[in-house]
């Protein structure tokens, strides 16, 4: 009880430490970037509309901590200024709009990254020096080595524009309406396959590795040797001895990695130009709109925070050693 | 261009005087994938270096028409606009590994004084210092790039001063467990007592104890840069009119490359930043395989002696 309590004061730190520096950012930059935002903005907007950005951004000539004290505040109550390139919807719901597509891209990838390279982290540990043992670490070193967006980039040539297999950007195609019918969900479907496997490709190595490195540490504990002796079988004392206690880092780094889905898919969306936040997030930078980047950059920090807080309770639950300490 | 000079002689220097670490450079330069990865980094120092003899001229020149493929001409064909990919590859290897092993050397030597002054000092410094090395840890790192990159004026220092700010945390970490535990060995104690200064203690007794650490966090990071930098440009943050690895992939994308199927304009950078990235793993892996015994693949399962604790 300690220990969260503890964590999630911690976390409240840090997000007010990413509050802080979205407010400091605007107002101290050399360059003045605020002002050529409102050069650009000036045509589209109305006089009391830039008004309220100037507030916004610490330029109404109000003492600094009193500007501080009301943007913590309207950060808590949700308010998170007007986005510009999608003049006049609030940021908000901009964001709301998006972060679906995200959730979609980078839960699917996740899921089927962290299953398939725990159980082959599990076998290679298991059969060390065997082929998975032995051919694949340096083969997901030799992948990792590529940029992430150049694989993206790669496939998306080879299946898309080469080979014709798969759409190649947007969650679905132009024309179709939003809903729960077959035709709609295949449709998004076969527009999640490139993205998420890109996604899969690149993370699947990092869990295999570590899950290979814990069951090694687990296969030479005590009660394997044990479990050995008493003529259980192999299949067993793999997945129920050693894979059971190894599986508890992995579960930090699914909590880890869930936080980062919010962010993590963003050179994935760029590329595919997949609608989500991440994608949102360079259309942002690209049409200065300071207000939507700086509430993309809360949300997927919240997110973050939130999933670590949520993998602190988990742990808990499944570590008694948590609990003693 | 200096940077490229440090950048050749990083590997040997990181570990070279005393004796101990001698030791570390030899079975180095023994271990097969150590020494594949020295030569392919030594060989794209080489090209770096070697850009205006190879390639003599300014490489974003429009020479000819756009979109050839790979030629006698052409080695590996044009972009769109009719640049030559080989030039622009040769030329982009300067700034791409110059940013990467500055990258490399100025977040690694943060993560050694953050590292060493919180296990050195303890107490009152440590946790302020471990707290926010797990602020920086915890907070999304491409998003922080991004949303500084885009309140920064661009250029080459900015993609370098946003690329250190995010990427020091992490060897900070490794660098204060392992500075922790030499800490507490009796020489430190020893040396405290004789009355050394705190300087010297963290530098000349502790930092020579953990070469091997620091070296695989400075690869790390230096890897870590290359591979940052070149999002950031290929997402358009960096500065456009200088000629790197990223900023090409950035034109090929914005010139269509894709669409059009000239893959030629934008596998060979791509390539490059792999091969560069694999070879540092390559050093990496076997820095970690010689002091770390636990890793080593030829030892049979059944045959390890040591327990997690």
């Amino acid at each position: 009880m300690r220990l969260i309590l503890r964590n999630l004061g911690f976390y409240l730190l840090a997000f007010w430490a990413s509050i802080t520096l979205n407010f400091v950012l605007p107002r101290f930059m050399p360059g003045d970037p605020v002002s050529r935002m409102f050069a650009q903005a000036q045509g589209t907007m109305q006089p009391d509309q830039i008004a309220q950005l100037r507030k916004l951004f610490g330029l109404d000539h109000r003492p600094l901590w009193e500007q501080y004290l009301s943007y913590v505040k309207s950060v808590f109550t949700g308010d998170l200024g007007i986005s510009i390139t999608r003049f006049p919807t609030p940021v908000s719901d901009v964001i709301g709009q998006q972060i679906g597509w995200t959730l979609l891209l980078g839960g699917v990838a996740l899921v089927i990254a962290a299953v398939l390279g725990n159980l082959l982290g599990i076998v290679a540990a298991w059969r060390r020096g065997g082929v998975l043992d032995s051919a694949f670490p340096p083969l997901l070193i030799f992948v990792g080595s590529f940029p992430y967006f150049w694989l993206a980039m790669g496939a998306l040539y080879l299946f898309g524009v080469s080979l014709g297999w798969f759409p190649l950007r947007h969650a679905y195609d132009v024309g179709l309406t939003p809903g729960l019918n077959g035709e709609f969900v295949s449709n998004v479907a076969t527009h999640l396959v490139l993205p998420a496997l890109t996604i899969v490709l690149v993370s699947i190595g990092g869990w295999m590795l570590g899950m290979r490195n814990t069951m090694i540490a687990t296969a030479a504990e005590d009660y394997i040797t044990m479990a050995e002796a008493k003529g259980l079988s192999p299949s067993r004392i793999m997945f129920r001895y050693a894979a059971r206690n190894a599986l508890l880092p992995s579960v930090t780094n699914f909590g880890m990695a869930l936080g980062f889905v919010v962010g993590g898919a963003l050179l994935t969306e760029v590329v595919f130009a997949y609608p989500g936040i991440g994608y949102q997030l360079l259309m942002a930078v690209q049409g200065l709109d300071y207000p939507l980047m700086q509430g993309i950059f809360l949300t997927i920090t919240a997110a973050v925070l939130l999933a670590n807080f949520l993998v602190d309770l988990v742990y808990v639950r499944l570590d008694p050693r948590v609990r003693v300490r | 261009m200096t940077a490229i000079e440090i950048a050749t002689a990083t590997t040997p220097t990181a570990s070279a005087p005393s004796s101990r670490r001698r030791g570390l450079l030899r079975q180095l330069i023994d271990s097969k994938k150590a020494l594949a990865g020295l030569i392919l980094l030594a060989l794209f120092a080489l090209l770096a270096l070697l850009a205006p003899v190879l390639a003599p001229g300014d490489p974003s020149l429009i020479n000819s028409t756009g979109s050839q493929a790979p030629s006698a001409a052409h080695w590996l064909g044009t972009t769109a606009k009719g640049q030559d990919v080989l030039a622009l590859t040769l030329w982009g290897a300067r700034s791409s590994l110059f940013v990467g092993f500055t990258v490399g050397l100025a977040a690694t030597a943060i993560a050694i004084l953050v590292g060493l002054a919180s296990a050195y000092f303890g107490r009152i410094v440590d946790d302020a210092l471990t707290l926010v090395t797990n602020i920086f840890l915890l907070l999304p790192g491409l998003p922080l790039l991004i949303i500084l990159a885009a309140f920064l004026p661009p250029g080459t220092s900015t993609v370098i001063l946003v690329l250190v700010v995010t990427g020091w945390a992490g060897s900070a970490r490794v660098l204060r467990a392992q500075a922790k535990s030499i800490r507490g060995k009796d020489f430190v104690a020893a040396a405290v007592v004789t009355g050394e200064r705190p300087l010297r203690i963290m530098f000349r007794e502790i930092l020579p104890n953990m070469a091997s650490v620091v070296m695989t966090t400075l690869l790390g990071c230096v890897i870590f840069g290359i591979g940052a930098q070149a999002g950031l440009e290929f997402l358009g943050l960096g500065d456009s009119s200088v000629v790197s690895w990223g900023t090409n992939l950035y034109w090929a994308s914005n010139d269509g490359a894709l669409m059009t199927g000239t893959w030629w304009a934008f596998v060979p950078s791509g390539m490059c930043i792999a091969l560069v990235a694999f070879a540092l793993a390559l050093v990496n892996y076997a820095v970690d395989e010689i002091t770390n015994p636990r890793l080593r693949s030829r030892r049979a399962r059944r045959a390890l002696p040591e327990r997690r604790a």
